[in-house]
């Protein structure tokens, strides 16, 4: 208890964007990216990743769910007892995807068609519970706001890059206005199926590796 | 002394002190020369059968498959034209229609695999393997003869990428590279190495121009289509479908009923024997394939017992397919076909000659062989006879038992551990 104590007394007296709170909305992006480092969240990054748009509407939902539930949890989790935080965690979740899913249903009703099951299922997308019992447990709201924030951004810009390639060499478009369809260079049809994900996400991390020297293990 | 040698000599202290160059240099020596470092300590190995000695003597036999590969595709282009239609007539331009419609597919094969090889083996400072020599030999084999060339490229240069740059470089592959260049082309690209048109070299490439062989046709048929597409002055009643298509609708007695438009049988049993009919580049002539094999066998290289469980694999499935026919499915055609016709048919032998004895990514226990080649046996004939989506199996039924291969290793070390603590005990 005293140490806990002792780390809020800290935190306090930090400023809102300071070097620390910076670096939690920073490190997601590169140094700790969700999918291509702790390697979480693969199943909608395989799924959803067809379109540039889809993608993108899915970042941004996923980037709202992580920092609130974040937030919320940061909130309660002195009154969560410790037995059942892995359900009160989930109740929190549904809560906001469900009320993103109702609000892309009303506002872009193609898109909250096409994403389908997708958006529901970001309930059991595991960056979000790992990032509520990795982080948002044991710290203050405004730190795990900004936790969830980067972590969110550091899954869309993969998922975004992903549907990049993707739709521009499988549909020849890009945020679905056509230009390449006729040529068969762009039509490829591996891009189309869910498995060039997992090429193009392994080609991601090679890549990250190999110019980020903190990533490389040597052991 | 060799002026070969001389030469590599002079130029040694030249790239001694460039990374990228000492490679490319060591690796070129190499090739010419057996090299004459010799281990100091530990092992001691007497026999100069390094991986290149091991490379050449596949290359070695896959060679008549590629004269008659070549020959090949100029006769059956000339057969859908309605032009010498024997054998033996027009032999130097069929030839030379082969080569020139081969040798680009083959060159860029080889820039691209090489080049991606050479860049690697120097950035992680290795002398270059010469794993890719018997890929680059293959690849050109196992594709339709008009692939665009592009395609070719952005094949191999997905399956060295991919399937063994990532994995660590030569030796460290798990699945056959060949095949998963083949896989991609499959696809990403499917109607270009599925259907009844991709078989047969229609269209003229730049090189066919150049030599005169595209004005020689057009004089034949006429100045008038001077800038038609071959495929419009292809003669009627020739069709391209292979062994599989008919046989997957009609049965043998499809494949044997198939007609040139001269009235010849076009897949008679001479002529499935002799590869002379449609099909992907090298792999259409049996005899080739397993003088070939038997070759490999001679010389140590391949596993004999990958290709004999292999075709016992193979026998055993159709075998059965033949009894299920008789018993339950008297309608459906393909699962009919005498088991010893599908032998005849697809790529069977060479998938068995070439790819499943891949000493990199088969099994590598005694056992391990038996049963890999076995599974694959069974796999292959299932996925060509029992599913419509896939017109022939070996590939997919060689990838996914690749993927099996150290499982089945580990089992096979496993149980003689077991047997022989069980004889201490």
């Amino acid at each position: 208890m005293s140490t806990e104590t002792a780390t809020a007394i800290q935190q306090k007296s930090e400023p809102l964007f300071s070097k620390k709170n910076q670096r939690l909305v920073s490190d997601p992006l590169n140094d700790n990216n969700p999918i291509t480092v702790q390697v979480l969240g693969i199943c909608s990054a395989l799924a959803v990743t067809s379109q540039v748009v889809n993608a993108g509407i899915m970042a941004l939902c996923v980037i709202f769910v992580t920092a609130f539930a974040n937030l919320t949890i940061s909130m309660l989790r002195n009154y969560i007892p410790n037995r059942i935080r892995m359900i009160v965690q989930l109740v929190v979740i549904a809560t906001l995807v469900t009320l993103v899913s109702e609000v892309l249903k009303a506002a872009a009703y193609d898109v909250s068609k096409q994403l389908s099951v997708f958006v529901g299922l970001i309930i059991t997308n595991c960056i979000i519970m790992g990032r509520l019992e990795a982080f948002a447990m044991a710290n203050k709201p405004w730190p795990s706001f900004l936790d969830g924030i980067g972590n969110g951004i550091g899954y869309g810009i993969i998922l975004i890059g992903v549907a990049f390639f993707r739709e521009l060499f499988g549909a020849g478009s890009l945020m679905g206005i056509d230009f390449a369809s006729q040529w068969p260079l762009f039509t490829n049809g591996i891009m189309v199926l869910p498995i060039a994900s997992i090429f193009l996400i392994g080609i991601f991390i090679w890549i990250q590796r190999s110019f980020n020297p903190k990533l490389v293990d040597i052991s | 002394m060799n002026p070969l040698r001389k030469l590599l000599d002079s130029i040694e202290p030249k790239v001694r002190n460039n990374k990228f160059a000492h490679t490319v240099y060591d690796g070129l020596e190499t090739f010419l020369f057996q090299p004459n470092t010799t281990t100091s300590v530990g092992t001691h190995i007497k026999d100069g059968m390094d991986l290149k000695r091991t490379m050449v003597h596949v290359v070695i036999a896959l060679q008549l498959c590629y004269v008659l590969g070549t020959y090949n595709i100029g006769h059956q282009h000339y057969l859908a034209l309605g032009m010498y239609s024997g054998l033996f007539e027009g032999f130097f331009l069929k030839l030379m229609y082969g080569l020139l419609q081969l040798l680009p597919i083959f060159v860029v094969v080889h820039l691209v695999g090489l080049g991606i090889e050479f860049f690697f083996a120097a950035r992680k400072g290795h002398s270059i393997e010469e794993g890719f020599l018997v890929s680059g030999a293959l690849i050109p084999l196992i594709m339709p003869p008009d692939i665009p060339l592009w395609m070719v490229g952005m094949a191999t240069g997905f399956a060295v990428l991919i399937a063994k740059e990532a994995f660590g470089g030569t030796g460290m592959n798990i699945l056959n590279i060949a095949l998963v260049s083949r896989v991609f082309v499959f696809f990403a690209y499917p109607g270009e190495i599925s259907g009844d048109i991709c078989w047969v070299s229609y269209d003229y490439n730049i090189f066919h121009q150049i030599f005169g062989i595209e004005a020689h046709t057009l004089a034949f048929h006429g100045w008038d289509k001077l800038p038609a597409k071959v495929n419009e002055i292809m003669v009627d009643g020739f069709s391209g479908a292979t062994p599989l298509a008919l046989a997957a609708s009609g049965g043998w007695e499809a494949v044997q009923s198939a007609t040139l438009p001269n009235g010849d049988q076009q897949y008679s049993i001479a002529n499935l024997l002799f590869g002379i009919l449609p099909g992907s580049i090298g792999e259409t002539s049996k005899v080739f394939v397993i003088a070939g094999a038997g070759l490999m066998i001679a010389a140590g290289i391949a596993s004999w017992r990958i290709m004999l469980s292999f075709v016992l694999g193979a026998a055993f499935a159709g075998i059965l397919m033949n009894v299920l026919h008789v018993t339950a499915f008297p309608d459906s055609a393909f699962i009919g076909v005498p088991w010893y016709h599908q032998f005849l048919i697809g790529s069977l032998l060479f998938a068995m000659a070439f790819m499943a004895t891949d000493p990199v990514t088969a099994a590598s226990t005694n056992q391990g062989k038996l049963i890999y080649g076995f599974m694959i046996g069974v796999l292959g004939m299932i996925i060509r006879v029992l599913n419509p989506a896939y017109p022939e199996g070996w590939m997919l039924a060689i990838l996914f038992m690749n993927i099996f291969a150290p499982l089945i290793d580990y089992y096979v070390l496993k149980s003689n551990i077991n047997r022989r603590l069980s004889r201490v005990a």
